[in-house]
């Protein structure tokens, strides 16, 4: 009899490590591993790896420049996993943030390249604008395919991805190429199209922006109708179709928003960063960005964490190949161990709570 | 069995149980779910290991690792969903798993049909071993499961729920082939909640609640409301009170409706049907003769091929979900998971499912979430919905919680016509009666209910008129006072649609 009674005590105490504590623990744990793992890489090289996790430090945070790069990289990071997030919720599998990125750079690039002498602030917002307008497009197409077609979005939005990029290689080698270059890009944008940066920093306006989706991508999954829509079709497909929700029209949704913040992420990158149309102006963002959004757990304050630290990751491995010399291949292989371990010390701490 | 008990983390589902079985007996187990039945049989065939007590087998004590050690001490189970491959025959079935007595290959068809034949003349256990179990009936199928459990030389049979799909006439056969069984000096464990068969088929019943022993009686010594008691630990109302029915004008009707099912087979062929205000119709039927597809149709969750729907005078037969709400329809769901509640969403969410976009849940675009919380705490109030907060999610309620919950948010709505499917599947006695309760204060009130379940004690005992529905046509429908159970089991198993084709 004592011990049926105390099995039960034994149980409760375990549960009592708060919840909100072990999901903030597993990352740190897993990304401590991740270091660890990523040291025995670093000393098979025959390097030190407590310099070369220095030097990855101080690239990352090591000073006002440094973390303003970091947080530059993350902003694109951000937009798209916040895009995301809102589709994933829904269990839309949008990976085609990468193709409407790309769309949203071609289509706002066409308006900076084109409508140069406009007032500038109406150039900006028409950039913007030209910008979402070119990702919802190309994330449509996937949408009409699944509700028309019954076709997978994982599949179209993949592939979407390759169609955006070859569109934009053949615009930046074709109707698009700087009268007279030989580079297969664009004219330079004028200096009219460059979003305001603050007060002398390199910060932008679509730093701002990003960080202005946060609580807008949280009050829209939490406190409206449409986001309780999303999440319930997300939840559970036919019971939303029972309570009434039209999940055709909420799927719809899913993709132009993703699409939306994908193609805005596009326009800022080009139009802060590459100021002109070409191949190569993604570092692989879109794609990134479904790892940010499932890193941050399909929350939106958790998505603006994983951004930044993938930012930093992603600094702080490339000076660690500048400055310490490591091959650009370990480099990489760090970042990609410590993101394997972030996200599997989270799946466990999950799976021990359920 | 002495002392058994058997924890889980944060339940103890055995706390202590007694129970005993003598040869050629039959030993009821009945209790509530979650009383600790499954859990107990578990126990015995060797499914779970005990924390605590012992199994004493012929006054020798054994402990069972595994299944396969269980049946070799000559346990034998029937489960409540058949493990049968469909498209292999009944001796096919029965030899799989078993080993050969031949080497390397199967042993011989003519021996083991032999071996079957012998032994379903001798518990008259009417089965053709040649016969491919996908075209057996549904009280075939358990007949082929209690043979196997036989050739694999049982000497105790437990059944789980085995009444659950029958017709009462493959009830009725049930009871005699346990009784031809407990002849021939085999002894059964019945687990049940259903009283009346219970007290048909058993000699000695034992009732569980919360895990522990209530008692064990002489089942000619004791009576439902007795057995009712001593499972719910309160007095119960077995049959709620009911008045006669006042219908008044149809407020659903359906016209020579057809609808394919899932794999695009006609499963509705020209159902008619119409239920007026005031009165409870009820769908008799033996699980998938059409009754889930009639439930969809109704919704507007399964596309109609030809006839109409109508509701309150709106014709509602290509309409949306939320356009048929609007008509005046609520719907309990028969697949609570399925269709009738998000598990990750919260009480409050649960229960404005379909109306929290609207006033006053929602206000310019935006969720008012006081309102809400406030709305769902007095309704979960008002339906004794059992829940920490209306902020907890709905996958952690219990089942008989989940199902007032979801019966809180359909009759909120003030329905004109209520569509009920399997109201109470899987509910405990008390969550039964109150379902009931509120289904007839509803019909009271002037709704109209229609009232699918496979359950034939329930259609009886609410319906002012039962239709019978046998594979996807409604074969018949008789006045619900005087109705004639073995009438309405005869239709159930499609007899009078073939009498009725035969006559032509």
């Amino acid at each position: 009899m004592s011990e049926a009674d105390t099995v039960p005590m034994a149980v409760a105490e375990r549960s009592r490590i708060p919840r909100w504590l072990v999901n903030s623990a597993a990352p740190l744990i897993g990304a401590v591993a991740g270091l660890a793992i990523g040291a025995v890489l670093i000393r098979l090289t025959g390097a030190n790896p407590l310099q070369a996790y220095a030097t990855m430090l101080s690239g990352a945070f090591g000073g006002p420049r440094q973390i303003t790069e970091t947080i530059l990289k993350a902003s694109p990071l951000l937009l798209v996993g916040l895009g995301l997030t809102a589709a994933f919720r829904a269990r839309v599998w949008n990976i085609g943030g990468e193709g409407q990125y790309y769309m949203g750079a071609l289509c706002g690039g066409i308006v900076a390249l084109f409508c140069a002498n406009w007032p500038r602030p109406l150039l900006l917002a028409a950039m913007l604008l030209a910008g979402v307008a070119g990702g919802v497009a190309w994330a449509l197409i996937a949408a009409v395919l699944k509700i028309r077609r019954g076709m997978s979005e994982i599949i179209s939005t993949l592939m979407l991805n390759y169609i955006a990029i070859l569109v934009m290689q053949y615009m930046a080698r074709g109707p698009l190429q700087e009268p007279g270059g030989y580079l297969p890009e664009s004219a330079q944008f004028a200096a009219s199209t460059r979003l305001p940066v603050l007060l002398g920093s390199r910060i932008h306006l679509g730093v701002l922006i990003a960080v202005l989706f946060v609580p807008v991508v949280y009050a829209l999954l939490w406190s409206t109708p449409l986001g309780f829509r999303l999440r319930a079709v997300g939840s559970r497909e036919s019971v939303a179709r029972y309570a009434g929700i039209h999940v055709e029209r909420a799927i719809l949704f899913a993709l132009a928003f993703s699409g939306a913040l994908a193609g805005l992420a596009g326009i800022i990158e080009v139009s802060t960063l590459h100021t002109r149309l070409k191949a190569e102006i993604s570092g692989g963002y879109g794609f990134s960005g479904v790892l940010v959004a499932l890193l941050g757990r399909m929350h939106p304050v958790g998505v603006a964490i994983a951004s930044f630290f993938f930012a930093a990751l992603i600094i702080g491995a490339q000076s660690m190949h500048v400055v310490s010399g490591l091959p650009d291949a370990l480099a990489n292989a760090i970042q990609a161990v410590i993101v394997l371990c972030v996200l599997a010390a989270d799946a466990l701490a999950r799976r021990r709570q359920s | 069995m002495r002392g058994i008990v058997k924890r889980f983390p944060g339940v103890v589902a055995n706390a202590g149980i007694d129970f005993d079985l003598m040869p050629g007996e039959v030993h009821a187990l009945l209790g509530e779910n979650g009383a600790g039945k499954t859990t107990l049989m578990n126990i015995l065939y060797g499914l779970y290991a005990p924390d605590a007590g012992e199994i004493r087998l012929r006054g020798k004590r054994v402990a069972f690792a595994s299944a396969n050690d269980a049946i070799a001490h000559g346990l034998g189970m029937v489960h409540q969903h058949f493990m049968l491959v469909k498209p292999f025959t009944v001796a096919e079935n029965i030899v799989l798993g078993q080993r050969t007595r031949r080497g390397p290959f199967l042993d011989k068809q003519s021996v083991v049909h032999e071996q079957l034949l012998a032994l379903s003349r001798r518990y008259h256990l009417a089965i053709d071993p040649a016969a491919e179990v996908w075209t057996l009936s549904v009280g075939e199928q358990q007949r082929v499961e209690i043979l196997k459990a036989l050739y694999r030389g049982a000497e105790v049979l437990i059944l789980d729920e085995p009444t659950a799909v029958l017709t009462p006439q493959e009830v009725e056969g049930l009871l005699q082939i346990l009784e031809q069984l407990t002849r021939e000096g085999k002894s059964i464990v019945f687990i049940s909640h259903k009283l009346g068969e219970v007290l048909a088929a058993s000699h000695r019943i034992t009732v569980l609640r919360d895990g522990r022993v209530v008692d064990t009686v002489p089942t000619h010594r004791t009576d439902q409301q007795a057995l009712a008691r001593m499972m719910v630990g309160r007095d119960v109302v077995l049959k709620v009170p009911k008045g006669p029915a006042h219908p008044a004008e149809v407020c659903l009707a359906l016209q020579g409706v057809h609808a394919n099912s899932d794999r695009g087979l006609p499963a509705l062929r020209g159902v008619s049907l119409e239920v007026r205000a005031g009165e409870i119709l009820g769908i008799a039927g033996v699980a998938g003769n059409g009754q889930s597809e009639l439930e969809e149709v109704i919704a507007g969750l399964r596309p109609v091929t030809a006839g109409r729907v109508t509701i309150c005078g709106h014709e509602t037969t290509h309409r949306r979900p939320s356009e048929i709400g609007r008509c005046g329809l609520a719907h309990i769901p028969s697949d609570r998971y399925r269709l009738g509640l998000l598990k990750d969403f919260t009480v409050a969410e649960n229960l404005f499912l379909q109306r929290i976009g609207e006033a006053p849940f929602a206000r310019h675009g935006w969720l008012d979430q006081t309102v809400i919380q406030c709305a769902a705490r007095e309704l979960a109030a008002a339906y004794d919905v059992r829940t920490p907060s209306v902020a907890t999610h709905a996958g952690t309620l219990s089942g008989g919680n989940a199902q007032k919950m979801v019966l809180a948010r359909e009759l909120a709505r003030n329905p004109k016509v209520l569509l009920a499917a399997q109201p109470t599947r899987g509910l405990d006695v008390s969550a039964i009666e109150y379902v009931h309760r509120r289904l007839v204060e509803q019909r009271d009130k002037g709704v109209g209910i229609l009232l699918i379940s496979t359950e034939l004690d329930e259609i009886l005992a609410l319906s002012d008129r039962i239709a019978v529905m046998y594979e996807g046509e409604i074969v018949g429908i008789v006045d619900a006072q005087g109705a004639d159970v073995n009438e309405i089991g005869l239709m159930m198993a499609g007899s009078k649609r073939q009498s009725r084709e035969e006559a032509r």
